[in-house]
């Protein structure tokens, strides 16, 4: 905690010298977001040397940005750091953001460490998949590290194509034996192995179109290079038993779809990956219906549902590693309206070939001008073995966050 | 001429029979105001195009009924079309925790518009549906369609009269929504006769009850011809709640091309 207390006097200090820049260069402005954050583990922790029930920590992402030419021409550098109570894996460095853009009328070159979405759907991310997973930071999959690429975008009347060369790869993060939210076995961060000799120097390259037709937003990519979910063999190391990282190549054609019409969002995913080990298809499909106003009030109301299905899992029921072969998710979206802009969204995940359940609820909300609160709950449910999630059943957890925004 | 063709309406009806002739002149008169008030409508619509595209700064200021302020801050970049509704940018620059979030809309004179919204933090662009247009816009007593740009097909229109408005003789008309999503059943307008200005507008709500007033204050013209209202408040009588506008950095003609307004655009608004 004393290290959670250092940290944030340290930054805030850092944010106070940096403020008389502000106004002096008119085409600079910092802004940004610092933020507390505490996990209360409701149970005991299942595994050896995992951190007791509560988890405190700090983190800092100021974005600091320059532009001229009119705002054709722009740096942006956005820096992140958390530094976590207990888990040293949490406690992390990343330059979410380091990029130079030129803009004109029908191009755009986009050069740094820079962080691209692609997806339409809620509940997994399919398609997205430029960017390597920060997954210390939380189990949902939207967190991500900064990935160095090249980017030219051109604007065309049949659609934009992003055209991409992504030199250098980020392994993903895992948390050490400290660490909840992870499986009986400790991810090994050091003896990573590749497939392509060249290891994380690999050169990736991809290729994406997408265009609005009518009520109807499309993309279609290639992807080729290193594979960012890696996959992960138990090895002897020592006495122990650890998780080895193998990260192969792997050549991945994508599409998404959403139809919006009139209050019904529909949503399609799907992804074809071709590797050395396997190939396979997974589509994650669904639909977001809104009520609005219910009974004469502002608030709205979102229905959400999707399922999942990927290839792998027909093919052995009881293989571990598949997470989503065969799963339903249905959710709710609950938006107050309000001047503190109050917003809660709830989940629950099922897995129709396991028996094993997660449920989750965000819930936020604005205080005062500057300051956002913010609790999440998750709770995960399983009796099978064989499913992820059996792996961290005893995980469940509130969490508590209060964000200042600057 | 208008009421030259009014009169004679009123002579035919008079000389027809005596039995409805009340309902008939009734029923004519009622036809007269309706074209009366689309015809004052699109005088103010015509005087009011051929600006091509404009940016300007709008501070949102929401206050509840213990007078606790809410500071919005948002710019918006617009591209009159001449043959459909606008498109436009609106850029979120407070409160912080919305900063750098944008939303792409193209509107249509007939039908949903077409709106994007592009989140920062995951970097993600997200098609919206635009059928809330009841719906409060960032907790403020305005709603989507009090925003939107004005276009003639939106409303069937009825002439009610002249009133005074803030010392200018102004002309008083009702509008009747055409989309049956709306929040209001009708609206009245007061426009000025000598700009053809907004100056009040009352809205009623799908009860028909009156819910709230938007008066605009301070016009000013630019490039000799568009006038653009330097402050509006929006009172709400149904829950004591206000917004005041306050728009700054007005600019007319600065060059948006149909190319400032795409998702890659949406993407690195600022």
């Amino acid at each position: 905690m004393n290290r959670v207390i250092t940290t944030t006097a340290a930054v805030l200090g850092l944010t106070t010298l940096l403020q008389p820049f502000t106004s002096a260069v008119a085409d600079y402005e910092l802004s940004g977001k610092l933020g507390f954050e505490q996990r209360i583990f409701i149970n005991d922790s299942r595994y050896e040397h995992q951190l007791e029930n509560t988890q405190a920590s700090v983190f800092i992402e100021p974005e600091f940005y320059w532009e001229w030419g009119g705002g054709n021409d722009s740096v942006t550098f956005k820096p992140y750091y958390r530094q976590d109570e207990f888990d040293d894996e949490r406690s992390h460095f990343d330059i979410r953001e380091l990029s130079y853009v030129h803009a004109s009328d029908s191009w755009e070159l986009r050069a740094g460490i820079r962080k691209e979405f692609w997806g339409v759907t809620e509940f997994q991310h399919l398609v997205d998949v430029i960017n390597q997973t920060d997954s210390v930071e939380d189990i949902d999959g939207e967190d991500k590290l900064g990935q160095l690429m090249l980017n030219l975008s051109l604007v065309r009347d049949w659609g934009i194509v992003d055209l991409y060369l992504l030199p250098g790869f980020r392994e993903r993060t895992f948390g050490d034996e400290n660490s909840r939210l992870r499986g009986p076995l400790v991810v090994d961060n050091n003896n990573i192995t590749y497939e392509s000799s060249e290891e994380d120097k690999h050169l990736d390259v991809a290729v994406r179109w997408s265009q609005t037709v009518g009520s109807f937003d499309l993309g279609a990519y290639w992807f080729h290079g290193t594979n960012r979910e890696p996959v992960l063999t138990p090895v002897f190391e020592g006495d122990t038993v650890v998780l080895n990282q193998y990260y192969n190549q792997m050549d991945q054609f994508g599409f998404d779809a959403q139809a919006t019409l009139g209050d019904w969002l529909w949503k399609f995913e799907t992804i074809f990956r071709s590797t050395h080990e396997d190939d396979f298809w997974a589509t994650q499909a669904g639909f977001e219906y809104t009520f609005i106003g219910v009974l004469d009030s502002n608030v709205d109301v979102g229905l959400l549902a999707e399922y999942g299905w990927d290839s792998r899992g027909d093919d052995d029921e009881t293989a571990i590693g598949v997470a989503t072969q065969n799963d339903l998710f249905l959710g709710g979206r609950i938006a107050f309206n309000d001047m503190q802009s109050t917003e809660v969204l709830f989940g629950l995940g099922s897995d129709l070939d396991h028996s094993a359940f997660s449920f989750l609820i965000e819930a936020n909300r604005r205080i005062g001008e500057n300051f956002k609160v913010s609790l999440d709950v998750r709770f995960f449910q399983s009796s099978d073995p064989s499913d992820p999630l059996y792996s961290i059943r005893e995980d469940d957890l509130m969490q508590l966050g209060v964000e200042y925004y600057f | 001429m208008f009421i030259k063709r009014n009169l004679t309406a009123l002579v035919a009806t008079l000389a027809l029979s005596f039995g409805s002739q009340s309902a008939i002149s009734e029923s004519v008169n009622a036809q007269e105001a309706e074209a009366m008030g689309l015809k004052i409508s699109i005088e103010a619509k015509n005087r009011d195009t051929g600006w091509l595209d404009n940016t300007s700064n709008m501070q949102m200021i929401l206050r509840n009924k213990q007078g606790q302020e809410s500071i919005r801050e948002i710019k918006t970049k617009t591209l009159e079309l001449l043959d459909d509704g606008d498109k436009s940018l609106t850029i979120f620059d407070k409160p912080r925790d919305v900063k750098g979030t944008s939303f792409l809309s193209f509107s249509h004179t007939v039908g949903n518009d077409d709106q994007w919204l592009y989140l920062p933090a995951l970097k993600r662009v997200k098609r919206i549906s635009s059928r809330n247009k009841s719906g409060p816009f960032m907790g403020s007593e305005f709603s989507f369609e009090d925003l939107s740009s004005f276009e003639i097909p939106k409303y069937s229109y009825k002439y009610l009269g002249d009133e005074t408005v803030n010392g200018l003789d102004s002309f008083k008309i009702e509008q009747y929504p055409v989309d049956e999503n709306s929040g209001y059943t009708r609206r009245i307008a007061w426009i000025d006769k000598a700009e053809y200005r907004v100056l009040k507008v009352d809205f009623y709500d799908r009860k028909d009850s009156l819910l709230k007033t938007l008066a605009y204050n301070d016009y000013k013209q630019y490039l000799n011809k568009f006038w653009r209202a330097d402050h509006a408040l929006m009172t709400n009588h149904q829950n004591g709640k206000s917004t005041e506008l306050r728009w700054t950095n007005y600019a007319f003609k600065t060059g948006l091309q149909d190319a400032d307004f795409n998702r890659n655009t949406l993407k690195r608004a600022r």
